[in-house]
């Protein structure tokens, strides 16, 4: 059972009217990974997921849920499947707790009400209407309904767009918690720092179609397959000692030492792999810099369409952001 | 274009956060039941969303007043200001004259009151869903949307019967109208003006794609249904080819029928027919017609 995938989705096709939203996009989702969905603006991706959801019917190809056909069995699929959507609001003057309450009740197993709020931090906010929550607390609000019914597949559909950087990383954290309880997640998401921080494994989506499968450094790896590491040792070493060290290192393409630092190119484990050589000669690193493409590099190189939600994306590169250290010490 | 990090391990990281003291909370919070098959109440869901949607009409004071008590203070203040309200409410007719105006006002404050409800409130809340994704949040539940419709009937419907006995009441009580001849046939009337004037609305909130236009086109009918329900002009004052007009119409016919039973005239047999049709046309017309999102 653990190893049936938990979706399975076959050549998937839909148009609206004479516009086509999905042509051909076919993925299989592990149990307890985090998948991402990854595209720009219109590139089919909302779309994908609501066939997967069964809130719409393939034109063409096949999908399979948890063993259900998304088509026919759609209220046995809810009933194990949690649904975040894009755009979906409760009544202005629903309250935090009633909202939860009503909608635990649609479960045959749900959720403990407070557990979850206090997993998203709502509980202080339990009496509040909805009108007079911020962003980030709406979104909370409607991860904790997507997950009240305690699916085993949750789909999160721009989970933390529009929200401002310090709430987008509390609902990661959440993500995170949701995925460590054993939900699978699908996370859709224009975001490639969000997908690069969470995903397990990532689809690419352009035009409807899948442009690449596979965890965010594979990605990266595919578009540029190259990683830059740049060792300043600790004390001064002879380059000589230092391109001796990692020489033979498996992965290593290029070492040269420049300005007393080495830089070594290559792929695949190279960075432990370096530092591991480093170390078995008794060199210490003093500032360790790894640069590397990111996955927004990879993203316009494979699908050559320039980087998705440029226009209404905050810089997305990994040192602006506190979490993921500074590059140098 | 590449970006200096830290070599970071990858989302594996993650699985860090499992040993935090609140773990156990996330794990029972979020466990997934898969394999569980409990039976739920059936109608738990529905009679939670009943209560919800209940709850939410008293939070909205203008739905408050409009739907509950707009009736009953348009009917003591008219009466209770107007100088015609103690006149006999037609004189030309032995059976009309022989009840003050405000009785004869009482069945098309009726109408109104359930005009109000079903033409005005009702799509109004339908088409809010509609728009706000509502509808659709809920269609991806295994309870479905259906439910939530059902659930605004049934409240519009429990607002609209105590609109009415509050107008009822406050005419008996503070302007002495007179009661109904024939109670049975002004009940039967009442019943098939509200199922006639849901119809009616149930066609907006069928259709209405935003709230604002649910409320532009619900406005329209509104007034047109108030016209011929003679909320501006009693319907004996009207001129014969208006009457005949609003015979037609649902609350034009509800207001005819209502008064018949009120004063005793022969039972209003084409006037109940005619809500009847706009009813069970109207109904499942609007069910074809209904768009989740």
């Amino acid at each position: 059972m653990s190893t049936t995938p938990v979706v399975r989705a076959e050549h998937l096709r839909k148009s609206y009217g004479t516009t086509l939203a999905v042509r051909d996009v076919s993925l299989t989702v592990e149990r307890g990974e985090i998948y991402g969905v990854l595209g720009r603006n219109g590139a089919g991706k909302t779309t994908t997921v609501e066939m997967i959801a069964g809130l719409r019917r393939p034109d063409g190809g096949t999908v399979e849920v948890l063993g259900l056909d998304p088509t026919t069995q759609a209220a046995a699929l809810h009933e194990r499947v949690g649904l975040q959507l894009q755009e979906s609001a409760m009544p202005d003057r629903l309250r935090v707790r009633e909202a939860l309450d009503l909608y635990a009740s649609f479960y045959p197993d749900p959720a403990d009400p407070a557990d979850l709020l206090d997993l998203l931090g709502l509980t202080d906010k339990k009496d509040t209407a909805f009108k007079d929550l911020s962003g980030g607390q709406k979104q909370r609000l409607s991860v904790a309904l997507a997950l009240v019914g305690r699916p085993e597949l949750a789909i999160l559909d721009e989970l933390t767009t529009g929200l401002d950087p310090h709430a987008r990383r509390e609902t990661w954290a959440v993500v995170e918690a949701i995925r460590d309880a054993g939900v699978t997640i699908i996370l859709v998401t224009h975001l490639m720092e969000e997908a690069e921080r969470l995903c397990d494994r990532i689809a690419l989506i352009a035009s409807g179609q899948v442009a690449a499968v596979g965890t965010p450094a594979e990605i990266v790896t595919l578009a540029q397959g190259e990683q830059v590491l740049r060792v300043r040792p600790h004390t001064p070493v002879a380059d000589a000692v230092l391109l001796a060290a990692v020489a033979g290192v498996p992965g290593v393409r290029d070492a040269v030492v420049e300005d007393r630092a080495l830089v070594v190119r290559g792929g695949g484990t190279v960075v432990q792999d370096v530092m591991v050589a480093l170390s078995r000669h008794d060199v210490r690193a003093q500032d360790v810099r790894l640069e590397r493409a990111s996955l927004e590099d990879a993203f316009v190189s494979l699908t050559g369409t320039g980087t998705p939600g440029a226009t209404t994306t905050p810089p997305t590169t990994p040192a602006a952001t506190p979490t993921t250290a500074p590059a140098e010490v | 274009m590449t970006t200096p990090t830290t070599p970071t391990p990858g989302p594996t990281s993650s699985t860090a956060t499992g040993t935090t003291p609140d773990a156990a909370v996330r794990r029972r919070a979020l466990a997934p039941t898969a394999g569980v098959v409990a039976h739920r109440a059936p109608g738990g869901a529905l009679a939670r969303m009943i209560a919800v949607e209940a709850r939410l009409m008293v939070r909205d004071p203008s739905v408050l007043f409009f739907a509950l008590l707009f009736p009953a203070v348009l009917l003591t203040v008219l009466g209770l200001v107007m100088p015609w309200a103690d006149l006999p409410y037609d004189d030309s007719d032995p059976l009309l004259g022989a009840i003050t105006a405000i009785t004869g006002y009482t069945p098309i404050v009726l109408s109104l009151a359930a005009a109000t409800v079903a033409v005005s409130t009702f799509p109004a809340i339908i088409a809010t869903y509609r728009q706000r994704g509502v509808l659709r949040r809920l269609s991806t539940t295994p309870v479905g949307p259906a439910r939530l419709l059902v659930a605004q009937v049934v409240v519009n419907l429990a607002a609209l019967l105590l609109a009415a006995a509050l107008a009822v009441a406050s005419g008996v009580l503070v302007l002495d109208i007179s009661l109904p001849e024939q109670p049975a046939t002004v009940l039967l009337a009442f019943l098939l003006a509200v199922l006639s004037a849901f119809a009616l609305g149930s066609l907006v909130a069928a259709r209405a794609p935003t709230a604002a236009a649910a409320n532009g086109w619900g406005m329209t009918l509104y007034f047109l249904c108030l016209f011929f329900a003679g909320v501006w002009l009693p319907l004996p004052l009207m001129p014969d080819l208006v009457q005949d007009i609003a015979g037609y119409t649902p609350l034009g016919a509800a207001t005819q029928a209502m008064t018949a039973g009120w004063v005793g005239q022969p039972f209003p047999t084409t006037q109940l027919l005619v809500m009847a049709v706009w009813a069970l046309v109207g109904v499942p017309v609007a069910v074809r017609l209904f768009r989740w999102t």
